[in-house]
């Protein structure tokens, strides 16, 4: 008895192995799937990490400076030290900087007051005013904080030397992200879709293909188990995961900078959770629907947008309001971010992410009995 | 343990069923059904679109549990050996199931490890396989890449390369011109000739002609069970054609 049960356990795996290949097969030899598995999540990444760059670099500026002295000129001179701004055009009057503005040349324009020097040293205050273009709110307050930080950074240092009397200065510091660098805000996002692209949808897509083609009927009347045909079919998908998880940490780090400060062990275990979760949505998906079209849809509008909107990916989730806020919770996609977020970027502990990591274990079991349930029920 | 839920069946009785039935909420899908098939025989099972066969022969592989009465395939109760049923029959779908992207070898080995058929016989067996259909040249072809008749042939090759007790034919022959649907049957009179026994749905009544026995179902009850020869005869028929529309016609379920 025991070694019939080897021998079948033997069998099993054998077919299991079998089945296995037959999906590679299935995605090598399908161009639109290499092409969705391998190139589709560094063009993510690369499209969120600069295309839609939210930061300023090498921006254009304009200077009026009727005193000309010292500290005027030490100040447009800071401003250039960081790639942030390029002092393309000296003005002759304040009234040209609407001028400079229309034509597009320039994003800032920086005024500075008659006699500032004077002004500084002996009344303690000189005036600096700062013009940028509103039209683009964003841009705009981007550069003004730039500009501004590295203004009063000047003042400080002018402060410690004496040369000016004692004036407090308002600080503005960014936590984590210091010089606000995008790429940080988006990988961990970035991650948290492409894997979810991958393991879901695509693992959602192979099942409904085998439903459609009639293959599916066939497995189900064969003597292979029905959990095998659906592991199988997960299997492929999990390695591709983990290739792109390698992919888009190796791109984040080398090439976009963006630090990876905490644990890369931690990291790697909550995302080996987060695909587990993934692969049990798309299976989810495929029990409930019998077209790929059908589980395209679900993929792409019920996950995917979700993700995008509402796991803090873009927009932060405190900003939400209430009710959507709680359907952001069963989001797990959010869990993940989160996590992501203090493992690489704050460079937290596991401690620090051990909610994140009960919460995404808990789907990812009451997922797979779910979908395991509902596809024995399908069967009868 | 293959006690439970057997009963003693004679030698030659391969399919049993009685009063083998299937509901959905109201609607009786299949009513009643009693019939029994042999060793060897190619059994047409008839019916028009919705008459209930599709559903009877689900039940029959396992695909669909009955909602009352009992079935044998194989000396196996359905509704508690399924696992043993499926090891002894092969199925084939009204839609062309081998997979398209892989090569015609590649499909013939996943099935044939999937039904347990030894490695070391895959091969040589393979080999004299694609010999018979002549389609030794074709072997590392892409299965897409082939007309729709060898698909078919093919994938009735590999429905039964594991060498079951019965296999089951759902609508083969669909959508192929009348010259392939006969080498079609070809393939089935060897399987039968091999001791395979063929149970078959179709709607093309000249192939009810070509089986040993058939059944003509009608809303879900089988309204009819005897040769080609014998009903044509106690329906005053010509062919089996008419006699299908003499019993169609009382149908309430239009299909």
């Amino acid at each position: 008895m025991e070694k019939m049960n080897v021998q079948k356990a033997a069998a099993n795996w054998k077919f299991f192995m079998a089945f296995v290949r037959k999906e590679f097969h299935h995605i090598f030899r399908d161009k639109t799937s290499m092409l969705i598995l391998l190139v589709m999540p560094i063009l993510m990444l690369v499209l969120f990490g600069y295309a839609l760059n939210t930061e300023v670099k090498n921006s254009k500026i304009a200077v009026y400076d009727p005193s000309r002295d010292e500290i005027t000129r030490a100040m447009v001179e800071k401003l250039q030290i960081n790639n942030y701004f390029i002092l393309k055009k000296v003005l002759n009057s304040a009234s040209e900087a609407e001028k400079a503005f229309q034509s597009g040349e320039v994003s800032m324009v920086i005024v500075f007051s008659d006699h500032f020097y004077e002004n500084l040293s002996h009344g303690g205050y000189a005036q600096i005013q700062l013009l940028a273009d509103g039209s683009d709110p964003n841009t705009a307050s981007i550069i003004t904080t730039y500009a501004t930080t590295i203004l009063s950074s000047y003042q400080m240092e002018l402060m410690k030397t004496g040369k000016i009397p004692y004036q407090i200065t308002p600080e503005i510091k960014l936590l984590y992200n210091p010089s606000m660098v995008a790429a940080y805000n988006f990988v961990p996002g970035v991650m948290g879709m492409i894997l979810l692209l991958i393991c879901a949808m695509m693992t959602s897509v192979s099942i409904t293909k085998e439903k459609e083609r009639g293959t599916m009927e066939v497995l189900l009347v064969s003597p292979m188990k029905p959990l095998y045909v659906i592991l199988s079919k997960a299997v492929p998908y999990f390695f591709l995961s983990l290739v792109n998880l390698a992919t888009i940490l190796l791109i984040a780090h080398f090439i976009m900078h963006v630090p990876i400060a905490g644990s890369l062990f931690w990291l790697i275990v909550i995302s080996l959770v987060y695909i587990f979760v993934c692969l049990t949505l798309g299976l989810l998906i495929s029990t409930i629907v019998d077209t790929q079209m059908a589980a395209l849809l679900i993929s792409a509008i019920g996950l995917m947008m979700p993700v995008m909107l509402m796991s803090g990916m873009m927009f932060p989730i405190e900003n939400m309001p209430v009710y959507i806020r709680w359907i952001a919770e069963i989001i797990p996609a959010r869990w993940y971010i989160e996590a992501i977020r203090k493992l690489m970027i704050m460079g937290l502990g596991f401690s620090a992410v051990i909610k994140e990591f009960a919460i995404l274990t808990g789907m990812g079991v009451v997922l797979i009995v779910i979908s395991l349930r509902k596809f024995k029920i399908r069967l009868e | 343990m293959s006690q439970h839920q057997s009963i003693t069946m004679p030698e030659d009785v391969v399919i049993l069923a009685t009063d083998l039935t299937k509901t959905y909420g109201d609607f009786t899908a299949v009513d009643h059904i009693s019939f029994e098939v042999k060793k060897g025989e190619i059994f047409g099972f008839l019916g028009a679109n919705g008459a209930g066969k599709t559903t009877a022969m689900r039940m029959l592989c396992g695909l669909s549990k009955s909602s009352s009465g009992q079935a044998w395939v194989a000396g196996f109760d359905i509704n508690h050996q399924s696992e043993q049923i499926k090891k002894r029959i092969g199925y084939m779908s009204q839609r062309f199931a081998l997979y398209e992207d892989l090569q015609v070898w590649e499909n013939i080995r996943l099935y044939a490890g999937i039904y347990g058929v030894p490695e070391r016989e895959i091969g040589p067996k393979t080999d004299a396989l694609l010999h018979r259909l002549g389609f030794e040249r074709e072997k590392n072809s892409l299965v897409k890449s082939l007309p729709l008749g060898w698909k078919q042939k093919l994938s009735f090759s590999v429905a039964i390369f594991h060498n079951p007790s019965i296999v089951f034919l759902d609508e083969p022959t669909g959508g192929v011109d009348p010259a392939t649907r006969r080498q079609f049957w070809e393939l089935i009179y060897q399987a039968a000739d091999r001791g395979i026994t063929v149970f078959v749905t179709t709607h093309y009544m000249d192939e009810a002609e070509y089986c040993d026995r058939v059944s003509i179902m009608v809303d879900g009850r089988i309204d009819a069970l005897d040769s080609p020869g014998n009903l044509k005869k106690k329906f005053g028929a010509k062919n089996m054609d008419e006699v299908f529309h003499q019993l169609a016609r009382g149908a309430s379920r239009k299909g």
